[in-house]
Formats: structure tokens, C-alpha cells, sequence
């Protein structure tokens, strides 16, 4: 059915309506504008933080200054139709104002042929202070981006250890964190696991996935003396079918870990969720003993050691299978963690959700040092950074991943082994 | 029966699409990058997109078309230089990690709503916009007419067994082809030229026989284009890839310092090998949104890995490889979408979940082809080491 014969349609059931509300109001009344190809729109909603504005009145001015009026409906709405294309300017009468309001009166649209242009003009009670300092936009920002960065570091964290132990860029990672956040979504929304157990049991699954996968995919492949390249290309396989398995099981909506709102904290300038900085301190106790774990112990220093040269590794007696074995299983369950906790932060996790973030994840190892633990760390939380810092540092918000991989382009310029990384792992 | 020709029908329609052919041109040029250079370039819906933004971006203001496929080619070139740059000199991994993130920059770019004039912001560039142009072109009238004026209905009253018999010779015409392509030769000397090429129209004829399908006037003018292009893509490759340039280009997928101490520049070779292949991509791009519409978050990731999917199933470093991989790459989902959609009871599998289990299909069959078949249907084992 063409658009302007739905509309008609849409009017005509409508009308009714329309025509009863207005007999029994007294004011203006929500009726719909329909634009067409010689007509457009003009609309808004008039309303402060506190609620709508009702009864006020609105001069739209074209360019040539002819003027028009309306009063806004119950529920603050306002639309006019106008039957020239170019520029209005929409105008508050502030004597129809109630008191103690403050606002910039005026707006200029430009107004198009069969569609609805908003026309938002800011009302703010006196006493409301709208304008959060720049500093506190800042600390509250990098406070997000340290959160986001610290889940980040968990997935990526794996991934590099995967990277240093076989070679192989995982682009199957992500779907491992989606793996964590749906199963936390099954084991503690849809069965009522209590979160603490439901979490432990979601990690300690996703980490026998990772055993599993090993077992069962890649250590088979690496006896086939399958290539890189080709093995790259299975895990793209894998991502595909594991993102449509999500959606075949769960759909493509959003699901959540828990299903009432979390309690909010504030320290100053800073909100923040319980949720979150329970998640921020297990990501640093994690994270920290991984890393101790990779420094201090034996099957530590191994994996450093394969990571390094798989070949002088196996050659000084160390089991390489048995520490690629324990690589991928320990990187899978810190992907499960850090997608059950991105989950509960971020409130609430999708088929796609590792889509989004994997090329983070590949921008923060790469960042780091490909193959370097500890590149990763430092990777993931400048990625972090930079994703949540950018928009109040003045990128258009639509471009905040779009930064971070920017940095990621400029730094291979001039370092492509990474912050951390050796130059001769590049050549 | 009726459903076995309704879901062979639908594969053949997808087969026939001009996505699927603006997909074969994309994969055509892929192939440039990974099967004979071995470049891993996953960005390659990025090209796709910068083409279909230049053309149509450009057609929308008022330009005339050739500009516009101009515009499309020099954003591709462009973007290929900025890519090639940093990341020819070092390991294939990070060419693949930048291509990746580039095409995610310019997918973010292209849905951003500062740039609504110019892209549509998310809601993209609905085809109205920018396809009088080329629908002016047309020289096929109007209406809606089918291919070839008789069918399998005109035999025997359309008796199952016109239809059996038909299916048959349509196999084993295809099987024929396939193995005069893999056994190699197919094209040398006029005479087996001739006969491959009569086997093709004879392919095709017997498919439309047997899947009579009446599209407007206008939707056969973009799939006589779209297939067209793809054939002169193919031809293009044929001989690029005999020339001196194509030997030098398997020899740096085989060995890049053998080909350095030859004297060979082979930064230069690899861009150019990216640029080109990247201008495919792009031409690809326009023809893809030539029948729709241009949408950014349809030509993303999941592209360039059914791109992968498609170029591995026809065979890497073949000249048929990419069409047969796309058009049986495109098919075959329709097809398992429709098997799904037909046999499996709504109860155990719904509507939605069809199309999902289709994806979930080509990601394990891409997994499986990569572990047990990784030179594809026409490719040949001992070329395909590919390494980078």
C-alpha cells in the first residue's frame, strides 16, 4: 500500500477519535500531521525535566515572515503543517510560559516535502543546573571507559595468549563473550540460579567449551598441519554459526542477566552502577592473577615460553599441546566472565553483541603488541579509554568505535609491532 | 513435486539475481587479492559500499551516471592506497585487521547522522533515487515478458517426466562443465572454446526452460547487465592473470623473497593486485544495490565472509571459481532455507528460524570446505598452500 493511501486510511480510523477529544477539551488536542509530496511537517513536544508543557502557545515564522500559531496539546505536543520547503523560524510565547522556567525561545528548522521535522527547543526549570562541568563529563567518562576497558582486557587478554601459542587471530573470540552473557541470561534469569553461582557455573562452562574446542577442533586441525590462513577462516565459520545458533535459540532480542534495574552509587561527580564496580574489582583480581599466574608459576613461564618459540619450547621438553590445551580453555572462560559481566553492566547482551566488540578486542591486541599478554591489558583499557573519552573530547558519538580503530590504523603507521610487541614478530 | 519446483525455483531465482551476480564481480576481485596474491584483505564489502555510495551518492545530486561509477571507482582506489600503505610490508595478519577495521570505519562513517545528505545516515539511499538513470538505458521495452517464449509446460501438457528429464540433462550438463573446467584446457584452441561456450548457452537455455520465470522489462535489463559484467569480469581476470603481471602475482603468494631477488618491485605488485581487485569490489557494489537499495549495515562483515565462503566454494585462484561459488553459494542457502521452510514442521522449526538455520548451515559448511576442501570445487590442491 503506497505511504499517502495509509495515511489517508490511518486519518479516516482516527478521525472519530480526534473529533470526540476535541468537543470534550477545551485546548488543543494531539492531532496528526500528515505530510505529503506538497506538504511537510513541523513537531514537537514542549517539556522540562519535570514534565510536559501544556497550553502554551508557538509562533512558526516562515522566511517572508507570514506567521502561524498553535498551543501545544495535554500532553505537550505541537505539529503544523507548512506548505513551503525552507527555512522556519519556531518561536515560545513566554507570556504563555509558566513561571520559573528558563529557555532559548527560538529555534530555526528547515522545513521538507513529506516528512515530519522536529523542531526542539530546550526548557529547563531555573534551578536546574543542565551544564555538568566538562571535568566531570571527563571523570565520568573515563570511569566508563576503565569499566569498558577492563572487560575488554579480559576477552583480549585470551585471545593474545591464543595468538602467541598458535599463531591463530580468533575470530570466533567474540561469540565466546556473547557464549558468557547468554549463558548467564539461561542459567540465572530463565532457571533462577542465584548470580554468584550462576556466574562461577557460566565461567567454568565456557571454559570447558574452550577445552572442548580444543579437544575436539583446533588440536585435531593442528595435526593436519592446517594452515594459518586456513585456520583464521574456520574460526570466521565458527563466529557465523555460533552468532546464527544465538539467534536460533535465544532471537534477536536484547536479553538480560538479571532482570531488576541495578542500584545506582554516586561519588561526587561520578554514577555508577553496584553492578558495575563489582565487576570492575573481579576484572582487576582476575586479571591480576593471570598475570601472576604467567609470571610467577611453572605452567606460567611455559606458556611464555611457547608463546615466545613453540619450537625451542618442544624441543626443551615442554609440553606445548598440554599448554595450548590449558591456553584455550583458561582464554574461553575469561571470555565467558568478561561477556556475563559486560551483560550485567551494559544491561543486557545480544546475538550480535560480540560482533560489536571484536574488532575492539583485535584493535586492543593489536594495539598492545600482537601475541603479548600483557599488551593486551594495556591495549584493551586505551581502547576502552579512547571509546567512552572520544565524545566529550568532541567526535560525534556515532564515531566512537570508529576512533578506536582509527588509532589502531595510525598506530600501525608508525609502530606496527604494538606498544609492547617485538619488532621482529612483524616481518 | 510441486514442492521440489517450488523450492528448485526459488534457488534458480536467487541464482539468477543480480546480487548474486554483483556478489560474483565482488568475489571476482577478492580472488585478485586472496587467491592469486594472497593478500587477506577482509574488507572487501567496504569497497563494495564506497562504490555503491559513490555511484549513487553522486547520481542522487545530479550528476550524470558515468561520473558517478567514476566517483564509485575513485573512492575504491583511494581506499585501497590509504589501506595498502601501512600494511603491504608487513604480515598478512595485520592487512587483514586493518581491512577490517577500515571497512568498519566506513561503514560507521556512512551510518552517521552528520552525513544524512549525503548517505542517508543508517536509513541509507532508498533506489528511487538513483536508478532512473540506468533504468533509461534500457533497451528491453516494457512490461514483463519471460525469457524464452516456450516452457516445459508446452511439452506433454507439463508432465512430470518433462520435468525429470530436464533435471537430468541440466546435472549433467553442469557436471560436464565443471569437469571440463577442473580437468583445465577448456578454453584453448577455437574449437573447445566453441564447445564450452555451447554448453553454457545450452545450460542456460534449459534452465529457463524448466523455470519459466516473467520479471518486468526493467528487472531483466539489470540482470542481462549485471551478468554481462560478471562475464566481462571473468574475462578480464582470464587475462590478467596469463599475463607476465598474473605470474609475478603467484609468485608472491608462493614466495615473496624469490620474487624480490627476480628484481621485482613487490610493494608495487601487491598494490596494484589490491587496487585492482578493489575496483572489482567496487563495480560489484554498484551492481549490488542497483535493484535495491544502498544500506550500510547490509554490507558489512557478514558480507565479506559470504564473499570468503563463496570464493573458497568455487575454488580460490580459479577463473570460474567465484561465479560458480557465488551463484551456488546463493542458491544452495535459498535452498536449504526452503527445505527447511517446507519439510520441517512449523512446531520444531518456525518461519524466522529457517533463514537462521540456512546461516547456520553456511558457517559450518564454510568450516568443513576450509578443513577437507580448502581448493573448492574447481581449485587445484597443490596451488592452494596459501599462506601469508
Amino acid at each position: 500500500m503506497p505511504r499517502g493511501v495509509a495515511g489517508l486510511v490511518l486519518a479516516l480510523l482516527l478521525a472519530p477519535v480526534l473529533a470526540l477529544m476535541s468537543s470534550t477539551a477545551a485546548h488543543a488536542v494531539d492531532t496528526l500531521c500528515l505530510p505529503d509530496a506538497t506538504h511537510g511537517c513541523l513537531a514537537g513536544t514542549l517539556r522540562t525535566e519535570d514534565g510536559v508543557l501544556p497550553d502554551v502557545t508557538i509562533t512558526v515564522t516562515d522566511e517572508a515572515g507570514a506567521a502561524q500559531e498553535v498551543v501545544t496539546s495535554e500532553t505537550g505536543k505541537w505539529n503544523l503543517r507548512v506548505d513551503k520547503e525552507g527555512p522556519y523560524t519556531v518561536k515560545i510565547d513566554e507570556s504563555t510560559l509558566p513561571k520559573d522556567l528558563v529557555t532559548d525561545g527560538e529555534v530555526k528548522v528547515t522545513s521538507k516535502f513529506g516528512v515530519t521535522i522536529p523542531a526542539l527547543i530546550t526548557i529547563r526549570t531555573e534551578n536546574y543546573s543542565a551544564t555538568t562541568s566538562k571535568f566531570d563529563e571527563l571523570l565520568q567518562s573515563s570511569v566508563n571507559g576503565l569499566r569498558l576497558g577492563l572487560l575488554l582486557a579480559l576477552a583480549s587478554v585470551g585471545l593474545s595468549l591464543i595468538y602467541g601459542t598458535t599463531g591463530l587471530s580468533n575470530f570466533a573470540h567474540a561469540e565466546q563473550v556473547t557464549l558468557g552473557g547468554m549463558l548467564g541470561y539461561y542459567l540465572i534469569n530463565v532457571h533462577g540460579l542465584g548470580l554468584w553461582v550462576g556466574g562461577v557455573l557460566v565461567v567454568i562452562l565456557c571454559a570447558f567449551s574452550g577445552w572442548l574446542q580444543d579437544r575436539v577442533l583446533w588440536q585435531p586441525l593442528r595435526r593436519r598441519g592446517l594452515g594459518l590462513t586456513q585456520l583464521m577462516i574456520v574460526t570466521i565459520g565458527l563466529s557465523l554459526a555460533l552468532q546464527y545458533v544465538y539467534q536460533y535459540t535465544v532471537g534477536a532480542r536484547t536479553v538480560r542477566v538479571v532482570q531488576d534495574n541495578p542500584e545506582v552509587s554516586e561519588f561526587g561527580p561520578i554514577t555508577i552502577t553496584n553492578q558495575s564496580i563489582v565487576a570492575m574489582v573481579i576484572s582487576v583480581v582476575v586479571l591480576a592473577a593471570v598475570g601472576y599466574a604467567l609470571l610467577r608459576t611453572r605452567i606460567g613461564r611455559a606458556t611464555r615460553a611457547v608463546s615466545d618459540n613453540p619450537a625451542l619450547a618442544a624441543a626443551s621438553g615442554i609440553d606445548t599441546d598440554k599448554v595450548i590445551r590449558l591456553v584455550w580453555t583458561v582464554a574461553m572462560g575469561l571470555a565467558g566472565l568478561s561477556g556475563i559481566l559486560y551483560a550485567l553492566v551494559t544491561n543486557g547482551i545480544k546475538w550480535d553483541t560480540g560482533l560489536q566488540i571484536l574488532l575492539l578486542l583485535f584493535a586492543a591486541v593489536t594495539l598492545g603488541g600482537l601475541g603479548t599478554a600483557f599488551g593486551a591489558l594495556v591495549g584493551a583499557l586505551i581502547i576502552g579509554l579512547v571509546v567512552e573519552l572520544s565524545p566529550v573530547l568532541g567526535m560525534p558519538g556515532d564515531f566512537k568505535y570508529a576512533t578506536a580503530l582509527l588509532i589502531l590504523i595510525l598506530l600501525l603507521l608508525v609502530r606496527p609491532q604494538g606498544l609492547l610487541g617485538k619488532p621482529q614478530r612483524i616481518g | 513435486m510441486d514442492n521440489i519446483q517450488y523450492i528448485l525455483n526459488g534457488m534458480v531465482r536467487e541464482a539468477l539475481s543480480p546480487q548474486t551476480a554483483a556478489v560474483a564481480i565482488a568475489v571476482i576481485g577478492l580472488n585478485i587479492h586472496f587467491g592469486f596474491t594472497g593478500l587477506l584483505n577482509m574488507g572487501q564489502s567496504a569497497f563494495m559500499l564506497l562504490g555503491a555510495y559513490g555511484f549513487a551518492i553522486s547520481i542522487w545530486h545530479g550528476l550524470p551516471m558515468i561520473l558517478g561509477i567514476l566517483f564509485g571507482f575513485g573512492a575504491a582506489f583511494i581506499f585501497a592506497l590509504i589501506l595498502g600503505a601501512p600494511t603491504l610490508k608487513l604480515r598478512g595478519d595485520y592487512l587483514a585487521i586493518v581491512t577490517i577495521s577500515a571497512a568498519e570505519i566506513i561503514r560507521y562513517v556512512g551510518r552517521s547522522a552528520l552525513l544524512v545528505d549525503f548517505t542517508g545516515s543508517a536509513q541509507g539511499i532508498p533506489g528511487s533515487k538513483y536508478t532512473t538513470a540506468f533504468d533509461n538505458l534500457s533497451f528491453f521495452g516494457n512490461g514483463s515478458f519471460t525469457l524464452i517464449p516456450f516452457n516445459y509446460r508446452d511439452v506433454a501438457d507439463g508432465a512430470a517426466w518433462v520435468r525429470v528429464i530436464g533435471w537430468i540433462l541440466v546435472v549433467a550438463v553442469i557436471t560436464l562443465i565443471v569437469l571440463r573446467l577442473r580437468r583445465g584446457g577448456a578454453f584453448e584452441g577455437i574449437a573447445q572454446a566453441a564447445l564450452t561456450a555451447l554448453m553454457f548457452v545450452v545450460g542456460i537455455f534449459l534452465i529457463f526452460f524448466l523455470f519459466p520465470v516473467p520479471y518486468l522489462s526493467s528487472e531483466w535489463w539489470v540482470r542481462f547487465v549485471a551478468w554481462a559484467l560478471v562475464f566481462a569480469c571473468t574475462a578480464v581476470v582470464f587475462l590478467l592473470v596469463r599475463s607476465p603481471w598474473g605470474r609475478a602475482l603467484r609468485g608472491i603468494r608462493e614466495d615473496e623473497d624469490a620474487i624480490r631477488s627476480l628484481g621485482k618491485n613487490v610493494f608495487a605488485i601487491k598494490m596494484q593486485a589490491l587496487v585492482i581487485g578493489g575496483l572489482f569490489g567496487a563495480l560489484g557494489g554498484m551492481v549490488y544495490v542497483l535493484s535495491s537499495s544502498v544500506q550500510p549495515d547490509s554490507m558489512g562483515r557478514s558480507l565479506t565472509f559470504f564473499c570468503y565462503t563463496a570464493l573458497l566454494l568455487g575454488g580460490a585462484a580459479t577463473i570460474f571459481g567465484p561465479v560458480l561459488g557465488s551463484v551456488l553459494f546463493f542458491a544452495g542457502r535459498i535452498g536449504i532455507k526452503y527445505i527447511a521452510a517446507t519439510y520441517v514442521p512449523d512446531s520444531v522449526m518456525s518461519g524466522q528460524q529457517t533463514e537462521q538455520f540456512s546461516y547456520i548451515v553456511v558457517g559450518v559448511a564454510l568450516m568443513l570446505l576450509v578443513i577437507f576442501r580448502p581448493q573448492g570445487i574447481l581449485g587445484n590442491k597443490r596451488e592452494l598452500r596459501f599462506n601469508v
